[in-house]
Formats: C-alpha cells, structure tokens, sequence
C-alpha cells in the first residue's frame, strides 16, 4: 500500500470573476521512502495540492469539492480538526519556500523546534529542548547549543532553511512535503541542503513531495515526477522517463526553455526554445486542454476534448490527444 | 575591436564613517579592488553568490552608489568623476534594467508613460514625435502599441520585464546593465526575454553588463564570464573556457552545485559541496577569502592573498594552487 493517496481530488476557489477550479481531479501516489517530484509553472497548482494535503486550503474562499486523500489508509478529507492537528506536525509536514518569513522572528529557534516536540510528544520542557538542539545538530549546524539560543534574524538564509528542516523533521515525520525549498538560497547552499535532505530520507524512510520549477532539481532529487498544469496532471513517470523521454509538449517544453548547464558549450548562442504565452486564467479554462493555446502540435479536436491520462510505457502516463494515437499503437 | 566598458581597480566600501560618541563604524568591503572590460556589442557575465558584490559592482558602474576608489570609461569619456549635470547627461549612455519588475515600475503610471520619461527628462527627438517613439520601442520589446494606456498590474511578469526593456532602451543607450533580469520570472517566461535580449543586441549593437546567480542562463546569454567572491573577481574567462575548464576551486564547487537535468541523482558523488557561508566583509580575511571553505586550501592561503595572474589565453584566476 502506498504512503500517500490522493484519488481525484477537486479544489474549487470561488472569485470575483466566478468560479476557478484549481486542482481538477488531481491522483498522486508516494511510496514510504520515495520522493515525488511536483513541476509546472506559478499557477499550476503546485502548492494547492500540497495544501490540500495538509488540510490547509483556505476555507472560503477555497473547498474541497470532491477526491480522497488517505495517510496510510485513513481518509484526511473531512478529518475532524483535533485529529488533523495531530497529523499534521507530526506525520506530515511542511518546508515552505521563504525561511525568512516562515519562521517567528520573535522566537529563539530553539524555542520554535521544540514547540512541535511538546505538542506531539510526551516528556518535559528540557526533554523537548535537548531534542531541538539534536536536531540543529543533525542538520549540520555547528555549535548547536550555542545556535538554539540564536533569533532567526541573527542565521544566514542557508542557516535558517535548515532550521525550518530541523523543525519539519523534529516529530519524525513519514511524509514531508518541500515546497520550492531552496528557490531563495544560492547554488552552493542549495546543494548541501539537497544532500542533508538526502541524508536525513534515507536515514528515517521519509517520503518526500518535492515543489519545484527546475528540472535540475527534479533530475538530483527525485524517484517519480508529476507534471501540472492549470489545476491537472498532464504527465507522470520515473525520473528517467521523464527527462529522457518525455512526451507532452509541455513537458518537453519546460526541460527545452531552461539554459542547462552544459560542461562543453557550443560556440554558437542557440536560440533557447519558447513556450509563448502565459498559464490561462483558472476562471476561463474552456471545455478543451488547458495548453492547446501554447500548444505547437495542437490539433482540432483539442479544443474541445480534454485528454485523460493514458499509459505510454509502464509507469509512464500522460493526457495528451495528439498522443493518444501514438500511445496506443 | 574596441572596448566600450573600462573599469579600473574599483572599490566600493561603505561605512568607516565616526560614530556619535567616537570610535569608528566597521567597513563594509562590498567591492574590494575589480577591473574589468567590456567589447562593444558583448555581453560580460558576474557571477557569484548573494553577498559576493556583483550587484554593488554593477551599481557603481552606473554610477548609483559611492564609488571609493577606482575608475569607469565609458568610451573615451572616464564617468567615474562626472558630476552634476555632466553626468545626468550622461546617463542617456548606460541604463538598467531590475530584477523584479513588480517593484520597479510605477503601478499609478501608464506603461507608455513609463517608457515615456525617459524620453522626457532627457530631451530625446522632437516632443511631438516622442509618441511615435514610444509606439516603436513598444513594437521593439514585442509589446501591442496599444498597451500603452495600460497599468503596470494588467501585464503579467513578462511583459512587465518588456516594459522595462523598452524604458532602458529609450534614450539609445550604449551600455545595459541587467541585474537578475529573468530571475523573479517563471521559467517558460525566462527564455521569452532571454532570446528577446539576445535579438535585441544583434539589433541595435548593444553591450550587456549582465548579473546573476543562475550559471545556465548566464553560459546561454554571456561573450564572458567574470566570477566574484566577496567583492573580489577569483576567475576570468570567454565562456566556453571558464566552463569547460574552470581553474579557480570557487567556480569549480559553483558549477558543481549546479543541479543538471541530465545526470541522474545516482551519479552526483563527483560534486564539490562548499561547507558553511562566505566570510563577512566587515573583517576581510588576511589571505585568500576563500580559503576557509576551499578544499585545497593549504598554510600559504590563510597568509598571502593571491592576486590574479594568466592561467591560459584570455584567462586569469586567483589561486595559488593554480599554475
């Protein structure tokens, strides 16, 4: 059984220009031990699947409509609160993008690890205390002791996303979900974020969903990748599949528009492809697929089919009309 | 070929001012002594990570903060000593372009008004035909003319990155300073102003100082590459050099860094990962800055500062290790 199930989920947000259904029937499975990857564009709804799963959707103007999300076998939508407070922290939990405005500026961070550690866990004060300064220690923090003591504004952006990791991982969680984590640090940080995620993962079994923008990311990170757009999966497979062979044009799109790295450039600049124009607004999705307009291979009947996801390879599926033919032969 | 950007030994230190009751404030050495030198119709790259002074660098350049120490010729006119109206004169010549265009575009103007003032303030063509002007950069950066009356929220991120493209290129300036320009965008959008900059320069001769942390953009859009580290350059290439055969152990570990879409996450043992944060301006290593993170350091490193020397054909490194 996996870890995680979402099944069909829909999150409608009611607004002023009417209604903007921001995930539609969106499935997601993790296994125990493995790491998700989440792409797509701002907008996609990236993050919303991600709250959703915390049972965060801002309720109004947002609501769950329909789907299921099971945490090993038991139902999260509809959760009483108490028990969902009980999860939440402990089973499942969050690193959000920004470490300078997630964490409390008038707190120690010490102080702020070691609240999870007294709302989930028996034990007294100092216990909780001398676990938060384990985990700045397991984080890679020098002087721990020293650091626990420390305000967030005294840490270096670096510094304080692995606080927000030692807080994220305190209660031991089976699931974390690492929203964009390391968008706002520099390369060089970045990697040793990636490799202490690694590190701490394989140590406790912890599943991880992984938000991000960039396939490099995905490529270093990740067992299985979920491509969104406008509120739908439209692409899942492994990592390799994914990279090596991906088969919606917008998939190829986003790995193709990213300048990558490469060890021995050309002398010539190649033009970098484009994907034009912007996601749609959520209100004004017609019948069709949401990308038909940025679509180089639209065809006809895109315009008013929206595709389902097919299997194109044995874990690999994707929703896509001018593929469908392809796939099936 | 000549060059259009000449920067000489520059330094820009804030602080060391006297405090209130006597002592003196710590100095900031934000750029501690950078030269370097820009073809007309090139791009030059700064790379480096937050902290490292590219953008202080490129502030100085354009004249926008104190520069200490250090000259700037802009063709053969040296703008590091212009003052006053000289030098508002000669802003026409070098303009910037920001990393976030929701904050610099004023959102109670009318997009062709933005791109409008410059026009204005610097008396640039007749006034009656300045509306002409504005529709044309308009069409220039890929932009309907009639946009124009429109406000800086009804466009997307894009597009507002257009309209500071068609505001920077107003009064025909020689020399753009591009401080992050793609970074606050989303990355389908990234490669829309990347090749429109590149179309531009191609068009118009223009010569880019262009500032990022993002080395694949930088390796897409730069002639050559300069890496800093705490207000200094460590390594200095053309660009197919300083990524096929970095020399400095900094740009080795920052390009390593870098997450690579084609290699799996199985093979990433070869990377050099940096431990900990730069050392703080304030109180400047006695030797190299570097060496309290670099790999290789050994006893000379923490002693003498190593000074930029030729390691190849157009390109000089700082390392003592390097020969």
């Amino acid at each position: 059984m996996a870890l995680l199930e979402v099944k069909d989920i829909v999150v409608d947000f009611a607004t002023r220009a009417g209604n903007a259904r921001v995930l539609d029937h969106v499935s997601l499975k993790v296994q125990a031990g493995q790491t998700l990857g989440v792409v797509g564009e701002s907008g996609c709804g990236k993050s919303m699947t991600a709250l959703s799963i915390m049972g965060l959707v801002p309720d109004p103007p947002g609501k769950v409509t329909s789907g299921s999300i099971t945490l090993e076998g038991e139902e999260l939508i509809g959760i009483e609160e108490p028990r969902m407070r009980k999860i939440r922290g402990k089973d499942i939990s969050m690193i959000f993008q920004e470490p300078m405005t997630s964490l409390n500026p008038v707190f120690t961070v010490g102080e702020q690890i070691a609240e999870s550690l007294r709302l989930h866990e028996d034990g007294s004060n100092s216990e909780a205390w001398e676990k938060a300064v384990a985990m700045i220690r397991s984080v890679g923090i020098p002087e721990p002791e020293a650091r626990a003591r420390n305000y967030p504004h005294q840490l270096s952006g670096g510094m304080r996303q692995r606080i927000m990791i030692a807080m994220a991982l305190a209660c031991g969680p089976k699931l974390l979900i690492a929203d964009e984590p390391t968008t706002a640090l520099d390369v060089t940080v970045q990697a040793q974020i990636f490799d202490l995620l690694k590190d701490l993962q394989s140590d406790n079994n912890t599943s991880i969903i992984l938000i991000t923008h960039d396939m490099g990311v995905i490529s270093q990170m990740s067992d299985y990748v979920a491509v969104m757009y406008a509120g739908r999966i439209i692409e899942t497979g492994t990592t390799e599949d994914i990279l090596a062979s991906p088969k919606h044009p917008y998939t190829r799109g986003l790995i193709a528009c990213v300048p990558h790295l490469e060890e021995n450039p050309s002398d010539e600049r190649l033009p970098l492809m484009e994907i034009p124009g912007v996601v749609p607004p959520l209100t004004k999705l017609g019948q069709g697929c949401a990308f038909a307009p940025r679509c180089n291979q639209k065809l006809a009947e895109c315009d008013h089919t929206k595709p389902e996801m097919t299997q194109c390879g044995d874990n690999h599926m994707v929703a896509c009309l001018a593929l469908s033919g392809e796939a099936a032969s | 070929m000549s060059d259009l950007l000449k920067v000489d030994g520059l330094k820009v230190h804030f602080g060391g001012g006297k405090k209130l009751l006597g002592g003196k404030k710590p100095t900031v050495h934000a750029v501690d002594g950078v030269s370097f030198s820009i073809p007309k119709g090139k791009t030059l790259g700064i790379v480096g990570e937050s902290g490292s002074g590219k953008t202080t660098a490129a502030l100085a350049v354009l004249r926008l903060v104190h520069i200490t120490e250090g000259s700037v010729e802009l063709g053969a006119d040296k703008i590091s000593t212009l003052e006053g109206e000289e030098l508002r004169n000669a802003r026409k010549r070098f303009q910037i372009i920001f990393q976030d265009p929701y904050s610099s575009l004023d959102p109670r103007r009318r997009a062709g008004d933005i791109v409008r003032e410059p026009l204005d303030l610097m008396n640039v063509g007749e006034e009656n035909g300045r509306d002409d002007a504005v529709a044309e950069l308009f069409a220039q950066v890929g932009l309907r003319p009639e946009q124009r009356a429109l406000f800086p929220h009804q466009f997307s991120g894009g597009q507002r990155q257009r309209i500071s493209l068609a505001r920077a290129l107003a009064t025909k300036p020689e020399l753009i300073v591009c401080d992050e320009p793609v970074s606050a965008l989303d990355v389908a959008i990234q490669a829309q102003i990347l090749n429109l900059m590149i179309k531009l320069q191609d068009d118009l001769n223009l010569t880019y100082l262009f500032i990022s942390h993002d080395l694949g953009v930088v390796q897409y859009i730069c002639d050559e590459v300069a890496v800093m580290y705490l207000g200094r350059i460590v390594e200095q290439a053309d660009r197919k050099t300083i990524f096929s055969q970095p020399k400095h152990p900094y740009t080795k570990a920052l390009l390593s860094a870098v997450p690579s879409a084609k290699h799996s996450k199985r093979d990433a043992s070869a990377r050099v990962v940096l431990k900990g944060d730069p050392p703080s301006p304030i109180n400047m290593p006695k030797g190299c800055s570097f060496a309290a993170r670099c790999p290789l350091a050994e006893s000379r490193c923490f002693d003498t500062r190593p000074e930029l020397k030729n390691v190849g054909t157009n390109h000089i490194a700082a390392c003592h290790l390097v020969k």
